[in-house]
């Protein structure tokens, strides 16, 4: 029940939102739904509710272990979301604040979706509700990047429709009654029909790894976050991609109990791997400091493929990193937003000296670089280890190897990027501009706060958190 | 539902042969409306039986994809002042062999796959691999926006196809959902084509080049 509500509140702010009269508060209805939903969220992750095995939604185990960590990301956005939106009051953003908040409901339904169908369609439905928040800035870039962006993400969505449509086949050929809840589907096991299975896995892999941005299928991302505003980038990558990793685990879960584990977890490690090298080679070149945070997400998207690829510790570790990876990448994402707005540029040609321009942006972005790369004593230095140990523990030296030579070249990547924008002398075009932004604390704060919680997890991970994620394990371990 | 059901997979067939070498608009828009007919009105062949849920599925589809979603597109090419593909990255003749070599190869491919007895006889399967690769050609092959939609369009429709064979295991609400997820979604592509338009005065997609390495 209180899970309904997790998706209630939000869509009802999201309606709220739409009818409200004046621009200059309505912002402020996003920290309001983002304090309800975290607080309900945590609430929830220290008192687990009961699901019923046969529920459609329920706050399982594997919702308890990601969604309070969307739900936390979103908050903090919201109260940054406040002073951004100040700060752009020329455009109504009427439309940008109620889709903002569709989509933290339909998220809370995507990770809460124990059913084949109903997942596909809370995830077509985020899909569809981020296009407005993407073309914000109504730019000729915003909409090349949207039409992007719509093309390759609804070509993706469309083939895990058809995965989806493969993996009911598949029940119904092994004699399933037509439920397509997680639960079932597992529960026929061996019964389901090996071959459809397998086209299923293909299909959902491509599909949903479109959504999670893995590579190939990444060429979205770097136009996306590249031009949306920079706390729709922080939830695309917080968010809206660690639905689509859920969406893959609970997959997974029903694909090894038809006996096609082995297939699954080589398939997510060949991939994993490829998006890291892609995402490391793409960093070494590009000198555009949003689109950086683009690759830099793919490259964490390969990490999260190859834990679950890893199985058992390696998920773990992977459900770790869904957190401090989506917490850290909020703090880089407000803090290049800072920057880019006193910058006017958005490349290492037009943008430099920023540490003398916005002092405290610029050590927030330097922060966060270090913790993405896997720098102690943050968040990911320690989920990240954890992947590496349970890939040597289960025999898979090699591709531990080349995990970490991969994070290696993502580390000269992005420290050659970001000491080019910080260091340096600005450059004339940035100091002469009176639209010189004050470093308030609405815009300081937030990131500031995520770094720190970034800290938090490294250092001292609480108990409770380690428990929900073991408990997430289990449940995709024995296919409840 | 052998016979008519054959009978009207096989137009959608032809049709995705028709967009694939149509160069002017219209016809490609009208032949997208004529398949999306077909199509939508395949579940009643499929229950013999008077089913409500079944109507109003179809009822839906056939508005949906037949008046629609065609409608938006119309508008979108008369608003552009636009009717026909010139340079498309894949020419008209190219496209059409693709076609048709992807039909033998979808009805090969499907008289492998492990198929329900119920099924065994019918074009269901090989229509949807077909219109699914028909889609991608236009997707990959076209370069102005409506052309890539429509390609979306006949994938969306070759998707449908297949869930057909699931017509009797899946609830309503999750047909329900899901079509009206794919008419929220074509509504939004609307809505991006129009605003293109308004911002680069052109759909052609060759133009929007501002953003890469």
């Amino acid at each position: 029940m209180k899970g309904l509500l997790l998706i209630i509140v939000p869509l009802a702010g999201a309606a709220l939102a739409a009818v409200w009269p004046s621009d200059r508060t309505r912002p402020w209805l996003l920290p309001a739904v983002g304090l309800v939903h975290a607080t309900l969220c945590f609430a929830m992750l220290l008192n687990p509710p009961a699901v019923a095995p046969g529920a459609w939604l329920g706050f399982d185990a594997l919702a308890r272990a990601v969604l309070p960590a969307v739900s936390l990301l979103f908050l903090v956005c919201a109260v940054y979301g406040v002073s951004y939106l100040r700060l752009r009051s020329e455009r109504s953003n009427r439309i940008f604040v109620s889709t903002l908040l569709a989509v933290l409901g339909l998220l809370s339904a995507g990770h809460q979706s124990r059913h084949l169908g109903l997942l596909w369609i809370t995830t077509e439905g985020v899909t569809l509700a981020t296009v407005p928040l993407l073309h914000f800035n109504g730019t000729a870039r915003a909409f090349e990047a949207t039409w992007k962006y719509l093309l390759v993400g609804g070509t993706g969505i469309a083939l895990s429709l058809l995965g989806s449509f493969c993996l009911g086949y598949a029940s119904l050929q092994g004699g399933g009654g037509g439920d397509l809840t997680f639960t079932a589907l597992a529960a026929q096991g061996t019964g389901l029909s090996h071959p459809w299975v397998l086209a299923a896995w293909v299909l959902l892999l491509v599909g949903y790894g479109t959504k999670m941005g893995l590579a190939p299928m990444h060429t979205w991302k770097p136009d996306a976050y590249g031009e949306a505003p920079s706390i729709v980038g922080a939830i695309l990558a917080g968010g809206v991609t660690t639905v689509a990793f859920t969406a893959l685990l609970r997959v997974r879960s029903v694909v090894s109990a038809a006996g096609a584990a082995s297939t699954a977890d080589r398939t997510l490690l060949a991939i994993g791997l490829f998006s890291m090298l892609i995402a490391a080679l793409m960093l070494l070149g590009t000198r555009d400091y949003k689109r950086m945070l683009a690759y830099s997400s793919v490259e964490h998207m390969g990490i999260l493929s190859i834990g679950a690829a890893v199985g058992g510790a390696g998920t773990w570790a992977a459900l770790f990193h869904v957190w401090s990876n989506s917490l850290t990448k909020g703090a880089l994402f407000m803090s290049a937003g800072n920057i880019r707005r006193v910058a006017g540029g958005r490349t290492t040609d037009d943008v430099s000296g920023m540490a003398l321009l916005t002092p405290r942006s610029a050590a927030i972005f330097v922060a966060g670089m270090f913790a993405v790369t896997a720098c102690p004593p943050f968040g990911p230095f320690f989920s990240e280890l954890r992947v590496v140990r349970a890939a040597l523990e289960t025999h898979h030296g090699a591709a531990a190897a080349m995990f970490l030579g991969c994070l290696l070249l993502a580390f000269f990547g992005l420290t050659r990027l970001v000491f080019a924008i910080v260091d340096g002398r600005p450059r004339s075009a940035a100091r002469t501009a009176d639209k010189r932004l004050h470093e308030t604390a609405g815009v300081i704060l937030p990131p500031l706060v995520l770094m720190g919680i970034s800290l938090w997890l490294g250092l001292w991970t609480p108990d409770v958190l380690q428990n929900a994620w073991t408990a997430a394990v289990d449940q995709l371990r024995s296919f409840k | 539902m052998n016979e008519n059901g054959n009978l009207l997979i096989g137009l959608a067939m032809g049709l995705n042969l028709v967009a694939l070498g149509s160069g002017r608009l219209p016809t490609l828009i009208r032949t997208i409306a004529l398949q999306g007919v077909a199509i939508g009105v395949m579940p009643l062949m499929i229950e013999r039986d008077f089913n409500w849920r079944v109507c109003l599925v179809a009822a839906a589809t056939v508005a949906g994809k037949g008046l629609v979603i065609p409608g938006l597109l119309r508008r979108a090419m008369r608003t552009a002042n636009i009717d026909r593909e010139i340079e498309p990255y894949i020419g008209f003749v190219p496209s059409l062999l693709l076609g048709a070599g992807g039909a033998i190869a979808a009805v090969a491919l499907a008289s492998m796959l492990p198929l329900l007895p119920e099924h065994a006889g019918s074009l269901l399967a090989p229509g949807a691999i077909a219109s699914v690769l028909t889609g991608f050609v236009l997707l990959i092959g076209r370069t102005k926006a409506i052309s890539q939609v429509c390609g979306y369009l006949i994938l969306e429709n070759g998707i449908y196809l297949f869930g057909l064979l699931l017509l009797r295991a899946m609830p309503l609400l999750v047909e329900a959902g899901i079509l009206l997820d794919l008419t929220v979604a074509v509504f939004v592509i609307g809505i991006i084509v129009d605003r293109i338009q308004r911002a680069f005065d052109s759909l052609d997609t060759r133009k929007l080049t501002a953003l890469r390495e």
